[in-house]
């Protein structure tokens, strides 16, 4: 069975919103994390995990209905799912399909877990992190996060 | 001569700029400037913690210069008490001042400060972070005692965790491609993000629990002070303590030429036994602070006279670093 066919019983047509393929298997729930999307939401949302995929062997997808993600939301993603796919669905269509990328810097998504960083005392400023290869750093204090980023966000 | 004329970390401190800063301060020892040379020129002091010998420094270094010190005074006293934010205070201060020097016992407070001020900001300070004019105070102290500054083995010992001179000068040392120990307890040793940054320098480090396996190798032993709010109870710290701790004793082991510097105040981490031996080098490494804040301030003030471009050197102080 191709991914194509897989992904289309797996997953129905929806008239307009976002669907994130290519997700690791099993970091689907870092992703609604991430989305603020928990067992409270009122949005109609699908999540297939461990989906066979030709590209990662398993990958999670999330579908989101009546929902266009954020520059933020989808630079935060790259962070946690770098092969992810961003396909924004308008009038049961694919409207815009892209790659995440990993942003240099990212502000105001994640806050600092170091309760001394002056970016967690109400200064008027944004959080700023840049990304490394291998986690994040905030522009403040340096303190670095490798493990762990989704307990971190705060979008 | 620096990114926008802030001295905010010692990683943004180049080989070349940190050189610029200790001639000059050399220069000044050796010929002291004019009273005049920066008459009129006012130097804000925002120290949000205590501090009497860093403070004391720039202000006597500005008025050395023929400028003088606004100081907001204890913070218990400023409009921090208020509720005013560190951004909104500076922003104030700035616009009295030409050149801000903060303290602050957040990490990052200097960076996120320097967003906010057009002037010169120097941190004096910040939380665990860091500390790059005492580092510049160390190197001329090093520079003049332990017969320059290229591949030094240097020992660094006490509490490396929450140490910001610690932190400012091994990034300053590894410009310098010093060989570098770091001897603490194993819950005081150097942070990640500072052992992150050693590594992607590539500089030389070796971690020790006992003083003994180096001391005989050293150049330079430089000694912190391990605080005893770090730990839980008091019996903890004076197991810990004791076993940081040098006196003349110990220093019969270490080579002669060896120098002993602290960034003081000590507690009893030196045993004043020490300072009566030549290898003492921490009072005058504590004099130093006034002519090397001298040679920034007055570079920094050069520079803001002449748009950001002139100084010592084209690629003085910070290099452009963020």
């Amino acid at each position: 069975m191709s991914e194509r066919d897989d992904h289309e019983l797996r997953v129905s047509k929806i008239q307009d919103g976002t669907v994130i393929d290519h997700i690791a298997g099993g970091h689907a729930p870092d992703v609604l994390a991430i989305l603020g999307i928990d067992s409270s939401t009122d949005e109609v949302v699908s999540v297939g995990m461990n989906v066979p995929s030709d590209r990662l062997g398993h990958k999670d997808v999330v579908k989101i209905e009546g929902r266009e993600l954020s520059q933020d939301e989808v630079d935060v993603i790259s962070l946690i799912a770098p092969a992810a796919s961003i396909n924004i669905i308008r009038e049961y269509g694919v409207a815009e399909k892209h790659r995440v990328e990993r942003p240099d810097t990212v502000e105001g998504v994640l806050s600092c877990p170091n309760h001394d960083c002056i970016s967690t005392e109400g200064e008027p400023v944004a959080s700023r992190f840049a990304v490394l290869d291998d986690g994040v750093r905030c522009a403040y204090c340096e303190t670095l996060i490798r493990e762990d980023l989704a307990e971190h966000i705060s979008v | 001569m620096l990114d926008r004329n802030h001295v905010i970390t010692a990683k943004n401190l180049s080989r070349a700029d940190i050189e610029t800063v200790l001639d000059r301060a050399a220069a000044i020892e050796r010929d002291p400037p004019d009273r005049e040379r920066h008459a009129g020129r006012l130097l804000g002091l925002c120290f949000f913690e205590p501090s009497t010998r860093t403070r004391m420094s720039f202000e006597a270094a500005i008025k050395r210069l023929g400028g003088d010190a606004l100081d907001m005074g204890p913070v218990d006293s400023s409009s921090a008490t208020k509720g005013e934010s560190l951004a909104d205070t500076v922003r104030v201060i700035a616009g009295y001042a030409d050149a801000l020097v903060l303290r602050h016992p957040s990490e990052g407070a200097a960076t996120m400060a320097s967003e906010f001020v057009d002037v010169p900001l120097l941190n004096a300070g910040d939380g665990a972070g860091q500390h790059p004019t005492q580092t510049l105070l160390d190197l001329y102290t090093m520079r003049e005692n332990a017969g320059g500054l290229t591949d030094l083995t240097v020992g660094i010992m006490g509490d490396l965790k929450y140490g910001r001179t610690v932190h400012s000068l091994a990034y300053a040392l590894t410009k310098f491609d010093a060989s570098q120990h770091f001897v603490s307890p194993e819950s005081l040793r150097l942070p990640r993000s500072v052992r992150y940054d050693l590594h992607e320098a590539g500089a030389q480090v070796r971690e020790h629990d006992d003083l003994d396996e180096v001391l005989a190798e050293l150049d330079v032993l430089y000694v912190t002070r391990i605080q005893r709010e770090r730990f839980p109870d008091e019996s903890e710290y004076r197991a810990v303590a004791g076993e940081y701790r040098i006196d003349a004793a110990t220093m019969e082991r270490a080579r002669e030429e060896c120098v002993v510097m602290h960034p003081l105040p000590r507690v009893d981490e030196i045993a004043p036994d020490v300072d009566a031996t030549p290898h003492a080098k921490y009072f005058e490494q504590a004099h130093n602070g006034v002519p090397v804040r001298m040679a920034l301030l007055d570079l920094l003030l050069d520079d803001a006279d002449s748009g950001g471009a002139a100084g010592a050197t084209d690629d003085s102080v910070n290099g452009g670093e963020r």
